[in-house]
């Protein structure tokens, strides 16, 4: 067997508990939210009379008791079965399916900004601790790190749109245009920018301080001190030596902030009206569509577990020491 | 009382972590002077709308499109915010240290089950969970402090865990357990109090983020709507960024200057607290 395989086998194992806790959370959050599904429908009709209602509810099961209910919908989940969402008359996870690409370039493209700025500046700061530079780049990273994200989104777009006019305000594409190829990729990339960079600004922030924090305490390690003494230069040693380590909390952190990079994206996508996830959760709140809501809750989550299993991949392809059991 | 000088003596070093103390000083007196200063229900028009800042001395943050003061929106917004921070964290706290202590001093199923159950809530991302709980549940304050709650307390409960364990192989700790010392006393009396720095620290960055959550979702219109809270008037301030950009700049600069005073607090105490910090910058 070998090591990738049982590395992936015990997170799975690991994965079933938590997802099913999350499954059945979301039930009862589901069953706890004041009305049901048969209300939200009969106030659609404007009214409803008894009769008519509890047949919808015997047509929905939502008469039975509670437990059977629970395990009526583990199993429709388990079939990808998020149920139906009674707003747009679609089941739930075409609608989250068909939004998910968006918000995955929106995310992908602020965690490669986030990781790849933060890891540069972090190196930097390290390398010429307590110059002006490594007090520059500890004041950004401050700064970024305690600005509100939306609020962030807003003056750029008050600078870089309305002011100088050099990137569009929002959407996915200008609309009215039938652009192919590169045009439209292009098209694309000046839609994304302000709200990639939006979103990255506070895991930028966050990798700043952990590399920089993390480089320094390698810096001070006798294998170093052994490399540097052997006459290695002073870039190979930085570069061979320390910062493949000090990527391995960097790494860590990118599994844990994944959760959190997907709830940015929800204010980033209302600031800048990209037509992701997070608009649909925002629309779904203000139709009451429940079903939809928890159906993105849930497959959200399960996105989290997931993106922590490549991490962990990626964790031990980086540290060959690293053994599961 | 010694021991809180020495402490004050580490950490007013750190001149950051002096500014962020300061900062938050000012915050919380706006917030306890918000009802004296200004009486008057922050959402009531006072004035004709659009007056921009530093024009109109009686209304030196200018009024709203509609004509409300700003500066009593962040008077009474600093109240707000403060609080559902304040509070959550103190909720959190609870349930993340008992969790974390039962789990690490017990180890074994209790530990087993208890960190599954914190796995959990740590999957879930926070601030889509906190936005559906509030969406489903109406937005109040209890609400949002109870959900920004639910979604705040495993980190806390995974660093009290860390630190029981080690605590637990302690010397002082076995010989409570050999005296036959009750679990509870050795938990809450003896190992507890050593255990509290880091939990202090995160505190600080705890309240900082449940502020931030909260501004987002009064942002998204999911703020208690009887009370005035920064991200509501950034909220409302969008609508007319072009005309009158002031009036989402303020508020922002509020909740940024008041997470940013928390994270320097933070810091500040990471370095007093932690005596194998001291000496390092």
């Amino acid at each position: 067997m070998t090591r990738a395989f049982r590395i992936v086998r015990r997170r799975v194992l690991q994965m079933i508990p938590v997802i099913l806790g999350i499954v059945v959370f979301n039930f009862l959050l589901l069953h706890l939210a004041p009305g049901d599904a048969v209300d939200v429908i009969a106030g659609e009709a404007g009214a409803g009379d008894a009769g008519y209602m509890a047949r919808l509810r015997q047509q929905y099961g939502l008469d039975q008791p509670l437990p059977l209910q629970l395990v009526r919908y583990l199993w429709n989940v388990v079939q990808l079965d998020l149920g139906q969402s009674f707003r747009q008359n679609q089941p739930v996870l075409d609608l989250i399916l068909a939004r998910l690409p968006a918000t995955l370039l929106l995310m992908g493209t602020a965690m490669v900004m986030s990781i790849l700025f933060g890891v540069v500046l972090g190196v930097i700061a390290a390398w010429r601790v307590r110059s002006l530079a490594d007090t520059v780049i500890s004041i950004i990273a401050l700064l970024s790190y305690a600005t509100p994200t939306f609020w962030i989104g807003l003056m750029f777009i008050l600078f870089f749109s309305v002011t100088l006019g050099w990137l569009p305000t929002s959407g996915m594409q200008t609309i009215g245009t039938s652009q192919t190829g590169l045009q439209a990729a292009i098209d694309v990339g000046r839609h994304l920018l302000l709200p990639a960079i939006t979103l990255a600004l506070f895991y930028m922030a966050i990798y700043t301080r952990l590399m920089r924090a993390s480089m320094l305490e390698i810096y001070g390690q006798d294998y170093v001190r052994t490399a540097q003494a052997k006459g290695l230069s002073d870039g190979r040693v930085a570069f061979k030596h320390v910062l493949r380590n000090a990527m391995l909390p960097v790494v860590t952190m990118i599994g844990l902030q994944v959760g959190a990079l997907l709830g940015g994206s929800v204010l980033v996508e209302t600031v800048f009206g990209w037509p992701g996830l997070g608009r649909l959760a925002y629309n779904a709140v203000f139709q009451r569509d429940f079903n939809l809501l928890l159906g993105i809750l849930l497959l959200s989550s399960v996105m989290v577990v997931v993106a922590n299993l490549l991490v962990d991949l990626l964790y031990a392809a980086l540290d060959p020491r690293i053994e599961y059991r | 009382m010694k021991r809180l000088r020495a402490f004050w003596r580490h950490y007013r070093r750190n001149l950051a972590a002096v500014i962020g103390l300061a900062i938050l000083s000012l915050v919380l007196l706006m917030a306890l002077s918000a009802p004296l200063l200004f009486p008057t229900d922050p959402w009531e028009i006072v004035a004709r709308p659009f007056i921009w800042p530093l024009q109109d001395w009686s209304y030196p943050l200018g009024t709203d499109m509609l004509g409300r003061n700003v500066a009593a929106g962040i008077f009474h917004g600093a109240q707000v915010s403060l609080l559902i921070g304040i509070i959550a964290t103190i909720a959190a706290l609870f349930v993340g240290v008992l969790v974390g202590a039962l789990s690490g001093f017990y180890g074994g199923l209790t530990d087993d089950v208890l960190m599954r159950l914190t796995e959990i809530f740590q999957t879930v991302p926070a601030f889509i969970f906190i936005f559906v709980v509030v969406a489903i549940f109406n937005p109040s304050v209890q609400i949002i402090v109870l959900a920004v709650a639910i979604v705040s307390w495993p980190p806390i409960a995974r660093l009290v865990r860390g630190e029981f364990i080690a605590l637990r192989n302690r010397d002082f700790i076995q010989g409570c357990i050999a005296i036959g010392m009750n679990d509870l006393r050795i938990i809450f009396v003896q190992a507890l109090p050593n255990a509290l720095a880091p939990v202090i620290v995160t505190a600080s960055v705890t309240v900082a983020l449940a502020i931030l959550a909260e501004s987002g979702l009064a942002f998204l219109g999911l703020g208690d709507p009887n009370v005035m809270s920064w991200g509501t008037m950034i909220g409302a301030g969008r609508q007319v960024l072009r005309q009158a950009w002031y009036l989402t700049a303020i508020p922002g600069i509020a909740v940024l200057l008041t997470v940013l005073a928390l994270n320097l607090i933070g810091d500040g105490l990471n370095d007093a607290l932690n005596p194998r910090l001291r000496g390092r910058s």
